[in-house]
């Protein structure tokens, strides 16, 4: 690890003030993914501001059916809410799978939308659930936030305080774990509201980072079943290939997983 | 037994300090003045290296020195060599290409070491490591061993053309075609194993002291062997003669094979600790472990075996590429040849075999020796084979070795080794009843009624432990000999510390070497000592791998206590005025059998030292030291059975249960026996699901350098283990103890693929059997 300075932020617009003073200043909140980076040698920030301590960014609050999680909270947190459990329990069940006990209790949600890896689970969530992400300075919706393998809409220096979303009718996530890192391989995130709006989001197996497939959303629309998904294909042609698994096995995946969550929804 | 003698189940001395962190490991070692290291490696798989310019390095704060290849040259450093000399079929020496512990001209492989620096602190070292400039000319690359025997492909040594290092051959080749030709049915199969990273919990590391006031080095190093260590470091590598080199391997966080090898880093910091008059630490780092420790495997085999119209096996031929990597490690050669092919028997009767062996330079991490170390290759061939065969004749896969099973002892086979003792019939029964073979029908229908796909498999193997007697692996090529040795010194209030050549890096030693002098003296084994690991204290001995602990290092230590014994039993009888030969040693008394005369264990010790009142003519003390060199090899076998769960939809494998009957002779500890049963089962088992090295085949480079992407075993991945053991004592050595360390490893990967073979309908599969083979086999056609 190169030398940096560490800071600690008392509040949201502390956080702000001491990452635009700091020259390549990073934001680290559960450091589960910035840390590591860090010993290898592979980022370098001359300085962290560290966002876990500030009381807005934390915690989990429900009014009627919206839900808001703030982006410090920890997959924990987020796993062993009862409220959160009795409104959308597929959320509950995502973060009880992120890793292990410990990256449970240090790693956070805003950390891992930020950081947008294409494997983790939280995306899906958002994307699915058509949250809304809250930052220092405005609200991205789910479908602008996540642009790309790592990338998202953040602006240089921009915060993420908070996620909100409704809580929908049924949720299911299923996720395919890598045998390695056991981040998803492929996880499928399915959604259907009351009005019967379907929305699928898939992590883990695109080549541009999280997506929704329309053909599972319009299979699902139609009869909200897993038998549903009998008909439906998967195109592998935008779907990664690496050592674990071909974008062919991938496409078979987010079939299977997409059944098996809507199975799973069905049950809640 | 005793309740702490031979064949209790005595927990573990050691898991004290183990579990509550008290354990003293190299990285554990400070010395005043210690500096730490960090070394500089190849980012390409081939390069020459045109120049190297640590100006800027020299100049960071808190560096020390840095040093490259030329100045270890310059110093008359040795090349890294393999110390089994194989010959080929025609005759010819192995080709052994120059390895030297820092490159100087050429890397050969990404991790290949050029350069050491030292600092103050590693964070330094590692800031000026950034700042040393080498510049590299790329060369083209091969990674993969059978297209590195191909006509031009890129050439790795001078020494070895088409990268070939020998190409050897056991057995009778005419007889086997023969056999062949006559067979009544032939089984072809092309059998893959998988390259694996050892991934020892603590990494390699090494501490290099150099005191100039006697002109003597120590040498704290994660040695599986610290005295083969001293031997090869001082005779081949010219660091400084043995009495000049004192090497100490603490408590070492397990080997798997991989800490055997002498490595460039325990060189380079003794010879740099001297070139900057500084103690020089290295650690590695868990990147580094997977890029540098030796790798293990790595074979492609083509297979025939013949049978004649009654099912027997007739003949069985074999035709092995290995790959050993970049260089030859220390005991590279062996594997693929004497460990492995000499194996290819099994439990069978096979009256011809013929086995052609190529190993072969590419640009990968040297591979050598890893848990099972030749006998899982030959194990996994050959146990995959007669599945298919047993397949292919219609004879269910028991029937098929009940068939052809070996029952009378001592057996020759046709490829060097002569088994002594075995019943492979009570080991197959003792699994088939443990898994309710029978009843397997019945719980496939259930799991087809839930759409699954069940599957069973066995594997019935045999492996040979302490590698010997040492005149003849001399014979065959070994640079060392492969005895073992053992001092007993009673102190004089009677606690005994028992001195052994042997060292544990995980196997339970200091628990059960004390287990033995309990079981003989009748003390308690916390009054017992197990001294290991340091040149200094043990005069020499040859180490731990190969599961020689027991058969070779336990045996040793029996013949020493022959000796206290006997001394022992001479003071008593001189003590109590009685016949030496009426001393019986009981619960800690010596006794004059049939009287009520006894003289305690500490008092006759303390005679000993006093010295007031000995036979005439004893020296004074009680200390006695042995060397024991076996007459054989040991020869564990088994049957292991798994049964799996194939998901069609996703391609997962669920091992449902997994049985292991094992015969490992007399047991001194059922407990330690289970552990190694189990982490070894856990081992193979990741071979075959989960565990494989993947080097980018167009540039070298190493994709499984981390746990994200290197699939380790997990306890969620594995069942609850069914072990059991029926035994037949080793008749070759005092103890008749065969071993049990690495039979988990060769016995299980068969089992579990012909269990995913039979689940799926497709016997074409290769490890790691990964969601998506497994998938792309149960919907592809046989
Ligand atoms: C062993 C292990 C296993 C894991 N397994 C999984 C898994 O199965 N599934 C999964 O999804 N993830 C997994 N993770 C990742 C884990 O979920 C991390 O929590 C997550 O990736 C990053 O969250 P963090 O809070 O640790 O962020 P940090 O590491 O602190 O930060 C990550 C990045 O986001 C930026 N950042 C952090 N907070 C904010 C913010 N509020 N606003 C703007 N930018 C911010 C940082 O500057 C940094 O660039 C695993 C991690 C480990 C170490």
């Amino acid at each position: 690890m190169y030398e940096t300075h560490y800071h600690r932020a008392s509040s949201i617009q502390d956080a702000v003030k001491l990452r635009q003073a700091a020259g390549e200043g990073k934001y680290l909140s559960g450091g589960m993914t910035l840390i590591p980076t860090m010993k290898q040698r592979l980022a370098a920030p001359s300085d962290l501001v560290d966002v876990r301590q500030v009381p807005e960014m934390k915690g989990i609050s429900v009014s009627g059916r919206t839900v808001r999680i703030g982006a410090a909270t920890t997959h924990f947190d987020v796993a062993s809410s009862s409220e959160l459990a009795a409104l959308c329990p597929a959320i509950s069940g995502l973060a009880s799978h992120i890793g292990d006990p410990h990256v449970r209790h240090m790693g956070t949600i805003g950390g891992s939308i930020a950081n947008n890896d294409p494997a983790a689970d939280y995306p899906s969530a958002m994307l699915a659930l058509d949250a809304t992400i809250i930052t220092d300075r405005r609200e991205i919706a789910a479908g602008d936030f996540f642009t790309g393998l790592f990338e998202t809409a953040l602006e240089d220096g921009e915060l993420v305080t908070a996620v909100t979303f409704e809580a929908p009718a049924k949720a299911g996530y299923q996720k395919f774990a890598n045998p390695a890192s056991r981040y998803a391989m492929t996880g499928v995130f399915v959604v259907r509201r009351d009005n019967g709006d379907v929305r699928v989001a898939v992590t883990g197996a695109g080549s541009n980072g999280v997506f929704r497939h329309e053909g599972i959303e319009a299979a699902l629309s139609a009869q909200w079943s897993p038998d549903a998904l009998a008909n439906v294909t998967v195109d592998p042609s935008d779907l990664l290939s690496d050592i674990h698994a071909d974008a062919t096995y991938r496409a078979n995946l987010v079939k299977v997983m997409a059944k098996r969550a809507v199975a799973a929804a069905r049950a809640d | 037994m005793g309740v702490e003698g031979i064949g209790a189940r005595v927990a573990r001395k050691e898991d004290k300090r183990f579990l509550t962190g008290k354990g003293r490991y190299t990285d554990d070692m400070s010395v005043p003045g210690m500096k730490y290291a960090i070394f500089v490696r190849s980012p390409y798989a081939h390069a020459k290296i045109r120049s190297i310019d640590a100006a800027a390095a020299k100049a960071m704060p808190g560096v020390i020195g840095v040093l490259d290849g030329k100045q270890l040259l310059a110093d008359g450093i040795g090349n890294l060599i393999c110390g089994w000399m194989i010959h080929s079929k025609d005759g010819s020496p192995m080709k052994m290409g120059a390895w030297r512990p820092l490159a100087h001209e050429t890397v050969r492989y990404v991790g290949d070491a050029v350069a050491i620096v030292v600092a103050d602190s590693v964070a330094e070292a590692k800031d000026a490591a950034e700042a040393v400039v080498v510049d590299y000319e790329e060369l083209p690359v091969v990674t993969d061993a059978t297209k590195a025997l191909e006509q031009g492909q890129p050439q790795l040594h001078p020494e070895a053309p088409n990268n070939l290092i020998f190409d050897w051959q056991i057995g009778d080749p005419a007889a086997t075609d023969k056999a062949i030709a006559a067979a009544a049915h032939v089984t072809e199969i092309t059998i893959h194993n998988n390259r694996l990273s050892p991934n020892p919990m603590e990494p390699r590391a090494t501490l290099g002291i150099y005191d100039g006031g006697d002109d003597h080095y120590t040498c704290y190093t994660t040695s599986q062997n610290p005295h083969v260590a001293r031997l090869v470091m001082s005779a081949f590598y010219n660091v400084a003669p043995e009495n000049k080199l004192r090497v100490i391997a603490p408590d070492v966080g397990g080997g798997f094979g991989s800490k055997i090898y002498i490595y460039p880093e325990e060189i380079v910091c003794l010879w740099a600790s001297k070139r900057t008059g500084v103690p020089v630490k290295w650690t590695s780092d868990r990147t580094e472990a997977f890029l540098t420790d030796a790798h293990g495997r790595d074979h492609l085999s083509k297979v025939k075996m013949a049978f004649d119209a009654n099912n027997r096996i007739i003949g069985l031929k074999v035709d092995t590429v290995a790959n050993l990597g970049a260089y030859m490690s220390l005991f590279s050669s062996a594997v693929p040849t004497y460990l492995y092919a000499t194996l290819l028997s099994g439990q069978y009767d096979i009256p011809a075999i013929h086995a052609n062996v190529r190993t072969v330079y590419t640009n990968t991490a040297p591979v050598d020796a890893y848990r099972g170390a030749g006998r899982p290759e030959a194990t996994y061939l050959l146990e995959r084979t007669m599945e298919t065969a047993a397949r292919e004749l219609g004879v269910s896969p028991a029937e098929l070795r009940r068939i052809n099973f070996i029952r009378t002892f001592p057996h020759q086979t046709p490829v060097i080794m002569n088994y002594d003792a075995g019943d492979y019939d009570a080991s197959l029964d003792a699994a088939m009843k443990a898994a309710d073979w029978n009843g397997f029908a019945a719980r496939k229908a259930e799991a087809a009624g839930r759409g699954m796909k069940r599957g069973i498999g066995m594997s019935c193997y045999i492996e040979a432990c302490g590698i010997a007697p040492s005149a003849a692996v001399g014979s065959l090529g070994a640079g060392v000999g492969l005895w073992e040795s053992a001092e007993v010194r009673v102190n004089a209030v009677g606690t005994i510390e028992v001195l052994t050549g042997s060292h544990s890096h995980g196997q339970g030693h200091e628990t059960t070497f004390a287990q033995l002098v309990a079981d003989r003296f009748g003390v308690p084994i916390d009054s017992v000592n197990i001294v290991h690991g340091d040149t200094d204290k043990v005069q020499m001995g040859m180490g731990t791998y190969g599961s020689r602990s027991g058969a070779v290092g336990m045996s040793a230590v029996v013949k020493a206590l022959d000796k206290v014994e006997a001394k022992a039993k001479k003071i008593a009888a001189h003590l109590m005025e009685a016949d030496e030969s009426d001393i019986v040693i009981e619960n800690g008394e010596l006794k004059v059998a049939g009287t009520d005369k006894t003289v305690p264990w500490f008092q006759m010790a303390l005679a000993a030292y006093t010295a007031h009142n000995l036979p005439p003519g004893m020296e004074p003390g009680l200390k006695e030291g042995a060397f024991y060199d076996p007459a054989n090899f040991t020869f564990p076998a088994g049957c292991y059975i798994c049964e799996v769960e194939v998901d069609p939809e996703t391609g997962v494998t669920k091992i449902i249960q997994f049985v292991a009957a094992d015969d490992f002779g007399n047991i001194i500890n059922p407990m330690i026996v289970e552990g190694q049963v189990h982490g070894g089962l856990a081992q193979g088992i990741g071979q075959a699901l989960l565990e494989n090295v993947h080097y980018d085949p167009e540039n070298g480079q190493l994709l499984t350098a981390s746990y994200m992407d290197y699939a380790m075993p997990r306890a969620d991945d594995l069942p609850s283990f069914k072990v059991s053991t029926s035994n037949t004592p080793c008749p070759n050595n005092p103890l008749g103890i065969k071993g049990c360390g690495e039979a988990g490893a060769i016995g299980s990967p068969p089992a579990l693929i012909n269990a995913i073979t039979d689940a799926i309908g497709n016997n074409r599969l290769t490890m790691p059997a990964t969601p998506q083979k497994v998938w792309a086999a149960a919907h592809a056609a046989n």
